[in-house]
């Protein structure tokens, strides 16, 4: 019966079933309508106003993230009334704060004052730390907007720095409401909400105190979520970018859950973690260690080198050396005292195919089934 | 877990239990919370200590230490008497449904109180709202497991499940949560004493017979062997002479650590492999270093037995290499050819001696892991398992009565420990603590203990204190907690400058022999002025 419900975007017929908003639709058909504060899975807010579309009949220009479609509605996605609006929301939006990129100053004018101020707040003559992997500068491209249409609004609320983790630049926040929602709809930590009204709007954790101070877990989701650089991982900021940056997807190594994560390498250094979407289990999402625990791959502490035992004392050692020892006193131990005075812990933490070899070296070479591992402890 | 990850958000009641799930699963933890929050599931959550899930609990209740016996033999009492269990289910899916009865008869709500500590109208709600669900999920973790009584408690989860009709259902199913990242496929891979890959069993004649084949070998081994409960008092007694340990770290992670340092240290041979030098590892005879997770390519199997891909992102340092390899390199020096190109080659090995596994390849598995059992290359995985009958056929219902934990407070231990982990660190911590940040958050070691008590025994809020068991001694500050009941301490077991394990119990659960961390006798005491 759904079936026949359709709705027509820019001149083509779609069917849809009840509840889905335009956005869905139109995303499941592969029409592009621009987002900036629309986080899939959670309630829409409408807040930015980026997705506005035309809808004939109707009064004024309509969110599509949240406006159900209905039968026979006619949608225009790129009207000259949609994209005219657009280019007064993301002209307020540069307006708004800290947006360094190129395209404030594009109109020829000059940015140097500009610039030399987000730079003295930021302690860095970097580029954003987010350039070209920021909505925000996506769209200003796609809509050919300048940041001068309007005076910079005065910065309001230091960068907050407190914490191992995030850095919180409220220079560069769009207020958006992303973080908020991926905190208290996807996470449901609910540390953060959005503060104060008007001009002095502000996203707050535990009445505005440092996340350190706050219920905050640190799982980053809110960086993820982020569309431009007000929030990004404290390790990575001015050190990732996108251009030199290898990704590479795997399996988280600490608990159970097996949650799906991107490397972003550098130099062959790992410089960031982020959740893989689109996939289970995690569908973006991971926790504190996750995210954040990788520095152990890099520690010096990590062993390079077989080591020998010799009197009382660790030393260097050649594969061969180390190998031939190993199997040599395996071998005499098994034929003096027989196979089962041996035993061998393989582990949780390696590969299925690490626990394979290890158990059929047990049972195939070693002849014995003493082999366990820490599932138990 | 008998269902999946995703399908927790589609129960109508989920029981939490034994599982501080915030802190050690945080992302699976998000589909309950999502769930209560967004979708009217209710959630029960039974657990002594006030974990950040029980703000989103329905119903909290709080039993005494070791006792989850009693009260899961309460709930299905009560479900019973008011005729609340899922007759249809019973008559065609189960067998020993009397004997069940007969035995949880005598656990009126009055003498489970007794025992737990749980009120009698506590013990009524619960069981009436888990009964209610159309889909009732039950999430459990080492706080059932790690008793003397972990398998009877297991059992009596899953009696509770068939009770209610709640497996083989999407939102059913009773869900262990796997706290290592591959500890599945660790025992998928037969990583045990008495199985082979795909659990088939070391003492099954044909099992054998086709291991021989597949690996050219004869002779392979009848009797089951040891598990590492069983290896530690065995090297402490000289019978086990040499071990090869691959990425563990039993001197921080096994229980009673001053016996198990005397048993490793009474080894004639130990050969440690792993990526850092770790407790266990300054032991070793001869230390072989690998490549971590991020350095090597291979699977890992999640909580929810799905197979999912790793992938070498780079170079592992200094002349480090991947555990198979070395392994392989061993084998091939004791006389046996273990010779495979790439992990590959060893995963279609897997597939080819694992009925489980037959189905899976990394191809299939290259943008979403599969879930086993998966029989051949068509077959789509099976997320929910026992959807038509048990792998055994019908459900067997065990008759299960209360024994209460090995170890009892007393005049000079008079406090209850309990062990687990927090949120910023993970297991013995070689990995998180080399973490700055996670430092910062989590830098030593705490005895969690409640206001009432710290008064008691006249401390304040970060004083030191020795804590003492039957086994050993440890030195940690105090941190006053609302998490903390009355009469129980809790200690996290990362922390190897204070070993949590220096005090626990290592009493044995009869069957899965696994340790009782989760319950001990301790005292505390004020450290004197030096």
């Amino acid at each position: 019966m759904d079936d026949q419900k359709r709705i027509n975007i820019n001149g083509n017929s779609f069917s849809f079933t009840t509840g889905e908003t335009i956005l869905t639709v139109a995303q499941r058909n592969h029409i592009d309508i621009p987002t900036l504060c629309y986080l899939k899975g959670t309630t829409p807010t409408g807040a930015c106003r980026m997705c506005v579309v035309e809808v004939k009949k109707a009064r004024n220009l309509l969110p599509a993230c949240s406006t159900p479609a209905e039968s026979n509605m006619e949608v225009q996605t790129e009207s000259q009334q949609v994209i005219e609006s657009r280019r007064m929301s993301l002209q307020l939006l540069l307006a708004s704060g800290n947006h360094n990129c190129a395209v404030r100053g594009s109109d020829g004018q000059s940015w140097t004052a500009f610039q030399l101020n987000v730079q003295q707040q930021d302690n860095s003559e970097d580029l954003c730390p987010v350039w070209g992997d920021c909505k925000l500068q996506n769209l200003a491209y796609r809509y050919q907007v300048s940041g001068e249409t309007f005076p910079a609004t005065e910065n309001k609320y230091p960068m907050e720095t407190v914490n191992p983790f995030i850095v919180r630049d409220f220079s560069r926040c769009i207020l958006c409401g992303r973080c908020v929602q991926a905190c208290n709809e996807v996470q449901v930590n609910n540390a953060i909400s959005l503060g104060y009204r008007g001009a002095d709007a502000k996203i707050i954790a535990a009445g505005d105190r440092p996340l350190k101070d706050s219920d905050c877990v640190f799982c980053g989701e809110c960086i993820q979520a982020c569309p431009v650089g007000a929030l990004v991982e404290k390790d990575a900021r001015y050190d990732w970018r996108p251009w030199s940056n290898r990704k590479v997807r795997t399996t988280c190594s600490y608990c159970g859950v097996g949650c799906q994560l991107d490397f972003h390498i550098q130099d062959n250094r790992i410089v960031k973690i982020s959740g893989a979407e689109e996939t289970p289990p995690n569908y973006g999402s991971l926790c504190v260690k996750g995210r954040f625990g990788f520095h152990f791959i890099h520690s010096e502490d990590r062993l390079k080198t077989p080591l020998i035992k010799k009197n009382g004392n660790f030393q260097e050692a050649t594969w061969d050396e180390a190998l031939d020892l190993t199997a040599k006193r395996l071998l005499e131990i098994k034929e003096k005292n027989g196979p089962d005075s041996i035993g061998v812990l393989t582990s949780a933490r390696i590969t299925n195919e690490d626990n394979y070899a290890a158990m059929k070296f047990t049972r195939a070479v070693l002849k014995t089934n003493n082999i366990d591992h820490c599932a138990r402890l | 877990m008998t269902n999946t990850i995703g399908d927790i958000e589609d129960a109508d009641v989920i029981l939490v239990t034994g599982s501080n799930t915030t802190e050690n699963h945080p992302v699976l933890s998000t589909y309950v919370k999502r769930a209560v929050k967004f979708k009217n599931t209710r959630l029960i959550v039974i657990d002594p200590r006030r974990i950040k899930l029980t703000e989103f609990a329905d119903y909290w209740l709080r039993p005494n230490l070791g006792t989850d016996v009693a009260w899961i033999n309460g709930l299905m009492h009560v479900i019973i008497a008011e005729n609340l269990h899922n007759q249809k289910f019973i008559e065609t899916r189960t067998s020993d449904f009397e004997a069940l009865k007969a035995m949880v008869e005598k656990f009126t709500p009055d003498y489970v109180e007794s025992i737990t500590g749980i009120p009698v109208q506590q013990i009524i709600d619960a069981a009436r709202l888990y009964a209610s669900a159309k889909a009732g999920a039950i999430l459990y973790c080492m706080g059932i497991t790690q008793h003397t009584t972990g398998t009877d408690n297991v059992k009596s989860l899953a009696n509770l499940a068939m009770l209610c009709g709640n497996l083989g259902i999407p939102g059913g199913g009773v869900n262990p949560l796997r706290g290592q990242n591959n500890v599945q496929g660790a025992c998928d891979m037969g990583g045990l004493p008495n199985v082979y890959t795909g659990y088939q069993k070391v003492t099954d004649e044909a099992a054998r017979k086709k291991m021989e084949k597949a690996w050219a070998v004869t002779n392979l081994p009848d009797q089951v062997g040891l598990t590492v409960t069983e290896m530690v008092p065995m090297a402490h007694d000289g019978d086990i002479k040499a071990m090869y340990i691959i990425g563990e770290n039993p001197l921080v992670s096994d229980p009673d650590l001053n016996h198990a340092e005397k048993s490793f240290s009474n080894l004639d041979f130990l050969v440690l492999q792993d990526i850092f030098m770790t407790e266990t590892a300054q032991l070793a005879d001869v230390v072989l270093p690998s490549a971590c997770f991020a350095e090597k390519d291979g699977t890992f199997s999640n909580t929810e037995r799905r197979v999912q891909r790793v992938r070498k992102a780079l170079q592992p340092p200094g002349s480090a290499k991947d555990d198979w390899e070395i392994t392989a390199e061993i084998a091939k020096r004791m006389g046996y050819d273990m010779v495979y190109d790439n992990s590959e080659e060893i995963f279609e090995e897997i597939a080819k001696v694992t009925p489980s596994y037959a189905g899976i390849t990394y191809d299939r598995i290259e943008r979403c892991g599969i879930h086993w059992p998966c029989p051949d290359t068509k077959h789509p995985g099976t997320p929910i398992l026992h959807t038509a009958q048990f792998t055994h056929g019908k459900g067997v219902f065990h008759a299960i009565d209360y024994i209460p934990p090995a170890e009892q407070t007393d005049d000079q231990y008079p406090l209850y420990l309990t062990t687990g982990r927090v949120l910023y660190h993970y297991h013995t911590g070689t990995m998180t603590r080399r973490t700055e940040g996670l430092n910062e958050r989590a830098p030593e070691n705490f005895v969690e203990i409640s206001a009432a008590d710290a008064d008691k025994y006249d401390f304040k809020d970060g004083d030191k204190a020795k804590i003492a068991s039957r086994r050993g001694e440890i030195i940690a500050k105090l941190k006053i907690s609302t998490k903390a009941v009355n009469g129980s301490v809790f200690i996290p077991f990362h922390f190897a400058e204070a070993a949590a394990n220096k005090l626990t119990n290592a009493a044995l659960d009869p069957v899965s022999k696994i340790p009782e961390y989760k319950v001990c006798a301790v005292k505390l005491s004020k450290l004197m002025a030096s």
